[in-house]
């Protein structure tokens, strides 16, 4: 019998695919069921955010920075509050850093909930996302309470933040922390160490330490294959020096070091810390004013200047140019999951088109962090 | 090492292919020769003592007079980092590419590419990658002004406010 003549097949997937987490598109170049190359195709939600930048000026661009990464849109109003604070030499007082690390150690734990849960979905477990969901839902509550908003918070500004946390507030921290380690190990014995959903992730889209840093992979992409940074450990920032936490990294347990499943599982530990540090956080919290004296016409020295923020997708690198008026000369993101979209095109070759879902899920991407 | 004495390292091996160095707080950075842009990355990234494995971020600046194309390198390694420039004529802007050097630099080149202009020389894959394939212009600079429409779809909003008004007329 002589072989089959197979043929090579140019799929597309996305832009509106469920499980490309927004906007994204494919082109997928595949033999069968196996992918030669699956080239990514990215900017279907550019809004040129920084060009925005240099039109609304310091103050008036912060609601537009949790247009940046709305699922986690602390730390980019953090970042973008770190980077003008930084360039104008403003400290911001202590109650103020307090309220920071609550606020967005929260909202790491709302991501990273999104994340394994979405990561679940996509391959075809529905249930712990509604688990998840249920979770977040509390956290937003929470949020809401802080600043009025459950998703684009602005609630961070240049020197603080806007609001002190509300009368009764922290008691409520404490309990839903209480609610939510326990929940955190119910939620493992769900899904995470279910053998079906080890197996597909294990081993699926390995990325090696070397290559990691090649490609500025970040954040938990980075921790999984091993790599021990963290900016909130390294290079510190806000007040993360007082707090114990461990830095969670991948060890390749499942399979081999820095596949899907390290990821995964990177995520569900740093959940983890984040309670830890949440705990301490409001433990300590000093009394005090929560927001710098600043003036109402911001204008900070000409110069440049660049931040770098562990945001849900890790490190996040802010750039600002200032010329000394009342508005940036420009300002750039650079985000994670931009990087994490530019490697998917060398991990495809020889992956399963439905590992692709896996993969992309498992790098957390979040298409308007890679747009802008 | 401090960005500094990373800088003078690059100048006491590149001498005055290094054309400028600015000491001003809070980042300090050097500005190269566009011609020696990937020597110096390389020898960046080879050397043991600077051991900078990784492009963290590259973007690019309309200053008006000249295009800026920053470098900020970091190494994992020795956890030290550094910010270096290559000042480009404002028309036709061209420089090499780094992305022999570094990975991370093919989709940032594209990304300054597409918003500021700048070929990158020896790029893999030259292409826009946020805008349309048929844009015309780079949005990030400052002399952009956007156009009406775009395939017939219109960029500007009327006021709906404006319309009510024109209507009771």
């Amino acid at each position: 019998m002589s072989t089959l003549r197979t043929e090579e097949m140019t799929l597309n997937m996305g832009p509106q695919h469920p499980s490309t987490h927004g906007v994204l598109r494919f082109v997928v170049r595949a033999d069968g069921e196996v992918m030669r190359e699956a080239i990514p195709d990215v900017g279907y939600l550019h809004r040129s955010i920084e060009k925005i930048a240099e039109k609304v000026g310091y103050r008036g661009f912060m609601p537009y920075t949790d247009r940046v990464d709305y699922v986690c849109a602390m730390f980019t109003n953090q970042g973008w509050g770190m980077a003008c604070e930084k360039l104008a030499g403003i400290e911001v007082p202590r109650r103020g850093e307090y309220c920071r690390v609550i606020a967005a150690e929260f909202n790491r734990i709302a991501s990273h909930l999104l994340s394994v849960g979405a990561m679940a979905m996509d391959i075809g477990a529905m249930t712990p996302f509604a688990h998840v969901i249920r979770e977040r839902e509390m956290i937003n509550d929470l949020i809401e309470e802080l600043c009025g908003a459950r998703l684009t918070f602005n609630y961070m500004r240049i020197g603080g933040v806007a609001w002190d946390l509300p009368p009764g507030w922290r008691e409520k921290a404490l309990a839903y922390l209480d609610h939510f380690d326990p929940i955190l190990e119910e939620y493992n014995a769900l899904i995470s160490w279910n053998k079906i959903y080890i197996e597909r992730l294990a081993n699926v889209g390995v990325i090696t330490a070397a290559d990691a840093i090649n490609y500025n992979l970040v954040g938990p992409n980075l921790r999984a294959c091993g790599i021990k940074w963290d900016i909130r450990k390294d290079i510190p920032y806000s007040v993360y020096p007082e707090f114990e936490f461990e830095v969670p990294v991948g060890n390749g347990q499942w399979g081999k070091l820095g596949d899907s499943m390290d990821r995964y599982v990177v995520r569900i530990r740093e959940m983890a810390q984040s309670s830890k540090i949440l705990r301490q956080a409001l433990e300590k919290i000093p009394p005090g004013a929560v927001l710098a004296k600043v003036v109402r016409n911001f204008k900070p020295p000409a110069g440049e200047c660049q931040i770098r923020v562990e945001s849900g997708r890790g490190d996040m690198g802010w750039y600002l140019v200032s010329d000394g008026t009342g508005y940036p000369w420009r300002v750039h993101v650079r985000t994670g999951s931009f990087a994490a979209m530019g490697i998917i095109q060398k991990l495809s070759a020889g992956l399963m088109i439905a590992d692709l879902v896996t993969l992309i899920a498992s790098l957390d991407v979040i298409a308007p962090e890679i747009d802008r | 090492m401090e960005a500094l004495q990373i800088i003078e390292r690059v100048k006491s091996r590149f001498g005055d292919r290094v054309l400028e160095i600015s000491e001003k707080k809070p980042d300090p950075f050097a500005v190269i020769d566009p011609g020696a842009i990937v020597e110096v990355g390389r020898f960046m990234n080879q050397d043991p003592e600077l051991a900078m494995d990784c492009l963290s971020n590259q973007s690019g600046v309309d200053y008006k007079d000249r295009i800026e194309v920053v470098y900020h390198l970091f190494s994992y390694q020795h956890r030290h980092g550094a910010v270096l420039k290559v000042k480009l004529p404002r028309d036709n802007p061209s420089v090499a590419t780094l992305e022999g050097v570094w990975k991370s630099a093919n989709w940032m080149e594209r990304e300054i590419f597409d918003l500021l202009g700048v070929n990158f020389e020896g790029h893999s894959d030259m292409r826009r990658i946020l805008m349309p394939e048929d844009w015309i212009g780079h949005p990030l600079r400052k002399d952009f002004v956007e156009p009406a429409e775009y395939h017939g779809i219109s960029t500007v909003r009327e006021s709906p406010i404006v319309r009510l008004d024109t209507k009771k007329k």
